[in-house]
């Protein structure tokens, strides 16, 4: 009786093209459930059949923190702003790992889940989301271990002091996370077709800590490389977390604001790119 | 009752072949200029060449899926039919979202749960009750519902006792058998399936293949059937649909459409010849076939208990020390029905010099097959080992009853072999 209006009610409609802007959020809170069951899994996934489990997290910061203690403190003598050096390259190593970690994974998504994407859908969207979650997690329990240090040096009466900015904290986690996302995304969405960029992301990641205030303070950057190092955006948001949590570091609001703007920027290109891509790459990698 | 669930309208599929991604930067920036910014048409994709894989088209470009159009009611069991390569598969990653489409649109209603292979995104490590949860939400079901669900599925699966175990430890039955207890329990208006059926041992396949009739039959929803097995088709479908070379061919109930894919088998059967050499030390000039001294055609009508004769003419090129002739004889289903070789008779060609024009005559006894059409493939070779030569469908009949049997009633059509009896009583 009334089968015109009916079949006009679809539920989805599957198009070759679609608007670049067209990202179904909706779909992706749908399956939210599956966000937490991927974090989840990569969690438990890591320390099972493994004797020291979640310890694993503590000893790569340990160790790098250590090592970059010994070379670029000891041996090469750079400042560290007055603060103890374990705790200045630990706050360094802990901020900068996040990010890393949630650009290095997201950026090798589609290659790495190309298996599960061509056989079944779900919003794409929920992969590189729960990277960034399940390093969240990873970046807690570092955290927790920046945390120790700073009451053991604290008590042995180091100099250094929790700022206000701390309030920011939140904030910093958020810029980090969305910052190594939206680059990842649009890596990823071109790897799926120019393989080359992988072997740039592995080093240049590495690399590009040496552009970020992680060995050093940023008031020892020499004046010429300065603006450079400042057009980084992860120097903004490593200084600032320094200056929260130990009262050194350049913070300032120009710094913050730069790099918000420039996350939202590739956050929101990523995501578009991410998402024009996402359809088709299954033919392609 | 029957209202559509998914329609398919112009829906086509366009694939690049060979190498992608390599020196094409300034291609693929002129192509994303003029189709995404500007909105035009891609002029990269020439419209209009089929997807053939025995044809060499003129572009990179090859249409896996062209131009199909059909509409699926709500509760039709439906079986997607048709060769190797005839798109297929390429509907079903369409229909469930793995890639989309180059033109067209599918426009759906309700859940669509996949199957494409089961146990996707199994994780070795984690126990078969996590699998569970993760797989299946993997496939679109909220936590909740895989709570609610939990024990039934675990009760088909019939791995109870394993089930806190990592899915690493099972074994590879006890992994698809809880898969396809996790997909078999989806809530999705609409399931596809694709050949899943292919894996476990026979009783497991029947009770998929119960569990997929109860969805479709018992509870009234869409079920989407990609097999070979035409007998599964045709007792789970109601309705089939055919492709062939990326197009609909035929979209009716199942068993014509069974019947429609079993005729195109024979045509790619009948086929005229096609000579494939594999090295250039032989060369077979001239295939033909004699019944009673008189030439028979490609395609021509042969009586039950007639004797054929095949004459070869080969050109040797190079000293060919043990050469070896093989002929199948095939079924209108592809099925091998006899297997011919010169050892059959005794017959060896052994240190065959270059140069040398051998012609071999093949003369059968009385042709005894089930009337119904038959090919036949030539093949010639290095001591059965190596190929050096093939003709595909070399001659094609249709075998008629004849008199040879006394009968006035049809052979059996399922049955293979007429046996030629004498009878006596007292």
């Amino acid at each position: 009786m009334n089968n015109k209006s009916q079949s006009q009610d679809w539920d989805l409609v599957i198009k070759g093209h679609t608007s670049l802007f067209d990202v179904k959020f909706k779909d992706i809170w749908n399956y939210r459930d599956l966000l937490f069951l991927f974090v989840k899994r990569d969690f438990v996934s890591f320390y099972k059949q493994t004797v020291l489990g979640p310890l694993w997290f503590f000893i790569q910061p340990i160790f790098t923190t250590l090592v970059f203690t010994f070379v670029f403190g000891n041996l090469a003598g750079i400042s560290t702003d007055g603060l103890p050096q374990y705790l200045f390259y630990l706050s360094g190593i802990t901020a900068w790992n996040y990010f890393s970690d949630c650009l290095n994974k997201t950026s090798t998504v589609f290659k790495d889940n190309a298996g599960i994407f061509g056989k079944v859908y779900f919003p794409r969207l929920i992969m590189p989301l729960s990277i960034v979650c399940s390093n969240l997690i990873r970046f807690g329990v570092q955290l927790l271990l920046f945390l120790l240090m700073m009451a053991y040096f604290g008590f042995k009466g180091a100099d250094f002091h929790v700022t206000t900015a701390i309030f920011l904290f939140p904030f910093l986690i958020a810029l980090m996370a969305f910052l190594g996302l939206g680059s990842g995304l649009i890596i990823t969405a071109i790897t799926t077709k120019y393989k080359d960029l992988t072997f740039l992301v592995t080093f240049g990641v590495q690399l590009l800590m040496y552009g970020t205030t992680v060995i050093y303070p940023l008031s020892a950057a020499p004046i010429a490389y300065k603006k450079y190092i400042e057009l980084n955006p992860m120097t903004g948001i490593i200084e600032a977390f320094r200056y929260a949590f130990l009262g050194k570091g350049e913070f300032t609001l120009w710094s913050i604001g730069y790099s918000t703007v420039f996350t939202i920027i590739i956050l929101f290109m990523g995501i578009i790119i991410f998402n024009k891509t996402e359809k088709n790459f299954v033919d392609t990698i | 009752m029957s209202k559509p669930i998914i329609k398919v309208e112009n829906l086509s599929k366009a694939y690049q072949i060979g190498q992608i991604g390599t020196g094409t930067i300034s291609r693929d920036i002129e192509r994303f200029w003029l189709t995404k910014v500007l909105g035009k048409e891609d002029p990269f994709l020439k419209i209009g060449e089929t997807n053939d894989k025995g044809l060499k088209g003129g572009s990179d470009i090859v249409w896996s899926l062209k131009d199909i159009n059909f509409e699926i009611n709500q509760g039709d069991a439906v079986g997607i039919i048709g060769k190797n390569g005839a798109g297929k598969s390429t509907l079903l990653k369409l229909l469930s979202r793995v890639t989309g489409p180059t033109t067209g649109e599918i426009k759906v209603k309700g859940r669509i749960a996949s199957l494409l292979e089961v146990g996707t995104g199994f994780h070795p490590e984690l126990s078969g009750r996590e699998n569970i949860y993760l797989n299946g939400a993997i496939l679109g079901m909220r936590k909740k519902e895989i709570t609610r669900k939990l024990d039934e599925i675990i009760d088909f699966s019939g791995v109870e006792r394993y089930i806190d175990t990592p899915v690493k430890r099972y074994s590879s039955g006890m992994y698809v058998r809880l898969a396809f207890a996790v997909a078999a329990h989806l809530e999705s208006e609409i399931l596809i399936v694709d050949e899943v059926l292919a894996v476990g041992d026979a009783e497991f396949q029947k009770k998929c293949l119960g569990k997929m009739g109860d969805i479709s039959k018992g509870e009234g929803r869409t079920v989407l059937f990609v097999s070979h097995n035409m007998a599964a088709v045709k007792s789970l479908c109601s309705r089939g649909i055919v492709l062939e070379n990326g197009m609909l061919v035929y979209d009716g109930d199942a068993s014509s459409s069974i019947d429609v894919y079993s005729t195109k088998i024979v045509e790619a059967h009948t086929a005229s010849p096609i000579h494939k050499a594999y090295s250039n030390r032989m060369r077979v000039n001239d295939f033909s076939v004699f019944h009673n001294g008189k030439k028979v055609n490609h395609g021509a009508t042969i009586l039950l208990g007639q004797k054929l004769s095949f004459t070869v003419s080969i050109d040797v090129l190079d000293t060919i020390s043990e050469l070896s002739i093989a002929m199948d004889i095939l079924n209108s289903n592809g099925e091998l029905i006899s297997h011919i070789t010169n050892e059959d008779d005794n017959m060896y060609f052994q240190k065959i010099e270059n140069g040398t024009a051998l012609e071999i005559q093949i003369t059968t006894a009385e042709l005894l097959f089930i009337p119904g059409q038959y090919s036949i493939n030539f093949w010639a070779g290095v001591g059965h080992l190596e190929t050096l030569y093939e003709i595909k469908s070399c001659f094609a009949f249709d075998l008629e009853q004849s008199s040879f049997t006394k009968r006035t009633k049809d052979l059996p059509k399922h049955s293979r072999v007429y046996l030629h009896t004498q009878w006596t009583s007292n």
